[in-house]
């Protein structure tokens, strides 16, 4: 009968692939009339180089604590949201998903404004890094501050 | 004594370790680290102005390390 109350239901670094299914119950409540779910997934080119996988790292435990940080601002911003947030680590074949983001609210436009919000400063802040493998068998960095290390 | 600072992905690669042993006492400031580890094999690597976390809590240059602390030198981070 009431709007959620904002919670940062989930937030995780995981090395298995991502359940979305399980993360859409997970930010499922009473109150809620709208799930956004943005993924993040390997695409197979980058740059015009063709593209076999990626590898990514994370600095875990500040990893989790600044995607917390996030999402709890978020919360704060965003009256009755409630956010899930998922990053995957490990070696991922094109078309996995590396990142997913759940917000659930009662009205669709802060639902989408929140995973809007969230994976945004999420490739800002938190200390995660790529490496493409590319179908030549080299493989890099990526460094979003000058293009590759 | 020294200050063990935590590397990850191409600093790790260009470094050659995940655990770079910088000959410095605590305590000093995070700008000292910085200094003391461009004269190292592979930091001339480093970017102007290295990203630095300190207890896992993002950090500007003048913070001071202390004993025991967890000192980490990010990449430009890329996640998503």
């Amino acid at each position: 009968m009431t709007a959620p109350v904002s919670q940062v239901v989930h937030v995780a670094i995981v090395a298995e692939p991502i359940e979305v299914g399980a993360l859409l119950t997970l930010a499922q409540a009473p109150g809620v009339g709208a799930v956004s779910l943005f993924l993040g997934t390997v695409r197979d080119h980058n740059d015009g180089r063709p593209v076999s996988g990626m590898e990514y790292e994370g600095y875990g435990p500040m990893a989790v604590s600044e995607m917390r940080a996030i999402a709890e601002e978020s919360c704060a911003r965003i009256e009755g949201v409630r956010l899930v947030v998922v990053h995957r680590v490990g070696t991922l074949e094109i078309g996995e998903a590396s990142v997913a983001i759940v917000a659930a609210h009662a009205h669709r436009a802060q639902a989408l404004e929140a995973t809007r919000e969230v994976i945004e400063a999420l490739k800002q802040r938190v200390p995660i890094w790529k490496r493409e493998h590319y179908l030549s068998g080299d493989r890099e960095w990526l460094d979003p501050t000058k293009g590759r290390v | 004594m020294s200050i063990p600072v935590l590397l990850f992905a191409s600093y790790a690669d260009s470094f050659g370790t995940r655990c770079l042993d910088v000959p410095l006492d605590a305590p000093c400031h995070v700008a000292d680290v910085i200094r003391v580890i461009r004269t190292m094999p592979g930091g001339d690597r480093l970017p102007a102005v290295p990203l630095v976390a300190v207890n896992r809590v993002w950090v500007r240059e003048e913070v001071t390390v202390q004993v025991g602390d967890e000192v980490a030198l990010i990449p430009p981070v890329a996640g998503g």
